[in-house]
């Protein structure tokens, strides 16, 4: 029986060598540093999730139909009537969710670690471009189920694109394909959604690894690994990928699924952060739900879109703003001047830039996730030019210290003292 | 004058219901009872169908909770005649504002939306008023266009409705004063009410608080009404999501699998990282 | 070299192990996208059980109801096209009915409950197309010997008053009978529900 294994594999290996090739130059010769720690699971467990959410995403549009009159109905027919079609919708809507958790947290990693920092950028900005394509998958995708947050949500957004000068109000025409968000523009997004975006991560996914793959993989210690080879031309302090990574990974993704799966089998809506209440109300374009907020993995942009009031009589600053904060992310390569990659070796100027830059994103998380109105007003008369809403100054503050992080990077990054690298990595 | 305008500042808050108006009731329903589910099939069909759908369930899946195909169709079908039928409403979404003002809306997931606190609320805070276009008002919904459709269940109640407020100088807007107004409405919805001002110096929070009082020897009447609506909402959850019961049990089956698949990953994992020093 | 063993049949073990354990769960995990492709809720709403008005079928009557989204014959068979069933029995491929589906009460010499009443699938076991009625007055059409029956357009099939092929004809089978019941002298319920089959 091994033989005759061992005979096709010849067979297919005479005809096509590269598959042979590709698995050495990925996998089984892949030489990854040995000092992976808990921050490096969320690549995989990030490409996990891409499966997990084409392969649910597939058997749901079995069910779906994308029609104004049909759609809400349909996803309500995929939970009662489908058999199993629950578990399909749970899966996909923890997934997206999911989707965002695992990725931040991948991108945490490569600013505790340098991991943007020479001869890495190009991985960095293939990276910041699946998130961007990720946010727009998300964008298209809520407004498929056809709720009352899906489509004042899709209808703030598109409106967004309306306020940039001279060509926003036909933009945002363009981009509905009616006057309001309305039938056309659910089945254009759903078109984007299934096919067009999906094809567009997959793409960049794999440019993400080759570009990875190319230079090698950055540590911990933010030591280059290659510099150090042993006498069989492999990097001392590196492991072959497969089996150890693999196997290290199979267990990551283990507890990942069971974290996974609590979610979705105890607490599917999470509080309404996962699933929004007002979402089950089919939409209305006749009545705006009282509080519009977008999903959670949305609410640090959102929170700096409201947190900038309207300059000459247009909402585009505050756009703009929005804009910028996503944008700024390609450059950090450049702002960060430290000779130093990983936050071991950094001082504390940076220590608490990294620090100050969590809080503040989490502050406008949530307050991106609450009216304006949630901390109260301010008792006294001061200079408010115009609103007194303790949580709008305090969001103002977050994203002024916001873009401090970047725009003083190269200030503070030059300046910082730094502890001396090791030659190995410390396991 | 002023009483007015307060109450239409606050009825926009009651669409959404909750945020910074009446305090919701905990609801004590439990979907794992299945008589209480029963129950609350047969309120809702009797009292609720008529005007309200519920488009997403259909009739065959009230097996789930006990029920047999001949006593679904012997008891709970009136407009249908196929088991596999959707529990709908005789007539079109476009009738129903006609008829209504408003579409009574579809309540297959309104326990999702609003919640089950919301809902046990709601029903059992209606109260006469002969102000309104119903004769009918609600103390968490203000203005609400549904009539009291369980009034038989419930029985007579009067209702008190305190709201204090701040008196402001038109002209300086400046505040001047708390006052109370204490508004009585009888079981028949008639008003009487009263405004005094309150006395200085101390703290008051502005605010509206709804008390209701039944005749004497209604309270267990009151207690039968209340686990007659728990009995709705349980049922109203459980129709928002069927698979909910299902959901939490697989749910443990998973982790119980995944548990022992972690034990051979890690097991497998510290074999192979012997390698690595 | 017993050293070096040791360890490697432990590793090879766990990956067996593992390989089993992380099998069986993906399978597990495959079964609600497999389910999920069965007929749904609403699929089996519409394949519910039909009722039929017999009153309205007169003698030598052919009926066509819909269930399940075929078309289902309901014939008020007359005294000849009941004797012609014995008649033609010579020319039939299966006359016993041993390889086509029906329910057991029409496994008798009507293929049915009833004797004047002939429930069948209208759709030929060949290729799925709908045959024709043709009266035993068609016998310039269909040929000197033809008592009457069904003929199928397509390939050239032909049945009798019990649905049973004549030989030559690409059918293989004789025409399908679905569980149906008689719950009074007018009223036919063809299909059965959920409850009766056990369910």
């Amino acid at each position: 029986m091994a033989s005759r294994l061992e005979a096709l594999w010849g067979w297919f290996d005479a005809r096509m060598p590269s598959l042979a090739e590709q698995w050495r130059i990925h996998a089984s010769e892949y030489y990854a540093p040995k000092n992976f720690n808990f921050w490096y699971f969320f690549g995989s467990l990030a490409l996990l999730v891409l499966v997990i959410q084409i392969v649910s995403g597939i058997f749901l549009t079995m069910n779906y139909k994308p029609d104004a009159s049909l759609a809400f109905g349909s996803v309500e027919y995929i939970m009662r009537d489908v058999p199993g079609g629950w578990i399909l919708r749970y899966i996909h809507s923890t997934g997206a969710s999911a989707f965002f958790i695992v990725v931040y947290l991948h991108m945490f990693r490569g600013l505790l670690y340098g991991s943007y920092k020479q001869p890495r950028e190009l991985v960095w900005i293939f990276g910041v471009l699946i998130y961007l394509t990720l946010m727009g998958e998300a964008f298209f995708g809520y407004l498929l189920p056809w709720g009352q947050m899906s489509y004042w949500g899709a209808q703030v957004i598109v409106n967004l694109f309306g306020t940039v000068p001279f060509i926003g109000p036909d933009l945002a025409l363009w981009i509905r394909g009616d006057y309001v968000v309305s039938d056309a523009t659910l089945n254009r997004f759903f078109a984007l959604h299934v096919i067009a975006f999906p094809l567009v991560l997959l793409g960049l996914v794999v440019a993400h690894l080759l570009a990875l793959h190319d230079v090698g993989s950055n540590n911990p210690d933010g030591i280059e690994i290659k510099k150090l080879k042993g006498p069989d031309g492999h990097p001392l302090d590196g492991i072959p990928f497969h089996p150890y990574y693999t196997v290290k990974d199979i267990m990551g993704a283990v507890v990942f699924l069971a974290i996974f799966c609590v979610v979705m089998f105890f607490v599917p809506e999470v509080s309404g952060y996962f699933l929004e209440y007002n979402n089950f109300i089919p939409a209305d374009p006749l009545k705006t739900p009282q509080h519009i907020a977008p999903v959670w993995y949305f609410t640090p942009y959102y929170s700096i879109l409201r947190a900038v009031p309207p300059l000459f009589h247009s909402q585009f600053p505050g756009v703009l703003a929005m804009g910028i904060a996503t944008l700024i992310l390609f450059f950090l390569p450049w702002l960060d001047r430290s000779p130093v990659k990983s936050i071991r070796y950094r001082g504390t100027l940076y220590k608490s830039a990294l620090a100050g830059f969590v809080l503040v994103f989490l502050v406008l998380g949530y307050l991106g996730t609450e009216p304006t109105t949630v901390w109260g007003q301010f008792g006294f008369d001061a200079f408010f030019l115009d609103t007194k809403d303790v949580a709008t100054w305090v969001a103002r503050l977050g994203t002024v210290l916001y873009f401090l992080f970047f725009i003083l990077m190269p200030w503070y990054t030059a300046r910082d003292a730094v502890k001396p690298v090791p030659e190995r990595v410390t396991v | 004058m002023r009483r007015t305008l307060y109450i239409l500042l606050f009825a926009p808050l009651g669409v959404l219901g909750s945020e910074a108006g009446y305090r919701l009731d905990r609801s004590p329903h439990d979907t794992r009872d299945l008589v209480s589910l029963q129950s609350g099939a047969r309120t809702f069909v009797n009292y609720c169908l008529g005007c309200h759908g519920a488009q997403y369930m259909r009739y065959r899946s009230l097996s789930e909770i006990g029920l047999s195909e001949a006593q679904i169709r012997d008891n709970l079908m009136f407009t249908a005649d196929k088991l596999g039928a959707p529990m709908k409403v005789g007539f079109s979404v476009k009738e129903g504002k006609q008829w209504f003002g408003v579409a009574p809306p579809d309540l297959s997931v309104v326990a999702r939306s609003r919640g089950a606190d919301w809902l046990y609320t709601y029903l059992r805070t209606f109260y006469r008023d002969s102000k309104s276009t119903t004769g009918w008002n609600n103390a968490l919904f203000p203005q609400v266009a549904m009539p009291h459709s369980l009034w038989e269940l419930q029985g007579p109640r009067t209702t008190t409705i305190e709201s204090t407020f701040a008196e402001t100088d038109p002209k300086t807007g400046k505040v001047t004063g708390h006052a109370k107004t204490t508004l009585i409405l009888d079981e028949n919805g008639f008003r009487t009410e009263q405004t005094k001002k309150l006395q200085e110096g101390k703290d008051y929070h502005a605010g509206i608080e709804v008390t209701f009082s039944s005749p004497s020897g209604a309270r267990r009447a009151a207690a039968e009404y209340d686990a007659t609506v728990r009995d709705l909402v349980n049922f109203l959850v459980y129709v928002g999501e069927p698979a909910a019961v299902n959901r939490k049990a697989i749910g443990i089956v998973v982790l119980f699998v995944l548990g022992v698949l972690f034990v051979f990953a890690y097991l497998l994992k510290k074999e192979f990282w012997k390698d690595v020093h | 070299m017993n050293e070096q063993e040791k360890p490697d049949r432990t590793r090879r073990r766990l990956i067996v192990a593992t390989s089993v354990v992380g099998g069986a769960t993906s399978l597990g995990a495959a079964v609600p996208f497999v389910a999920s492709m069965w007929p749904s809720e609403r699929a089996r709403a519409a394949g519910a059980p039909v009722e039929v008005d017999l009153s309205r079928i007169g003698p030598g009557e052919l009926a066509v109801i819909e269930w399940r989204g075929k078309p289902v014959w309901v014939i008020r068979r007359t005294k000849e096209m009941l004797a012609s069933l014995k008649a033609v029995e010579g020319r039939l491929s299966d006359p016993a009915s041993k390889a086509s589906e029906q329910p057991k009460y029409a496994e008798n010499e009507y293929r049915s409950a009833k004797p004047e009443l002939m429930v069948m699938e209208g759709v030929c076991t060949h290729l799925g197309c709908s045959p024709q009625l043709k009266g035993a007055e068609a016998k310039a059409e269909m040929g000197g010997d033809w008592a009457g029956g069904f003929y199928c357009p397509c390939h050239g099939s032909k049945f009798d008053f019990a649905g049973r092929v004549f030989r030559g004809a690409p059918a293989p089978v004789n025409l399908r009978v679905p569980p149906y019941e008689f719950v009074s002298d007018s009223i036919l319920i063809i299909g059965e529900s959920e409850e009766k089959k056990g369910a």
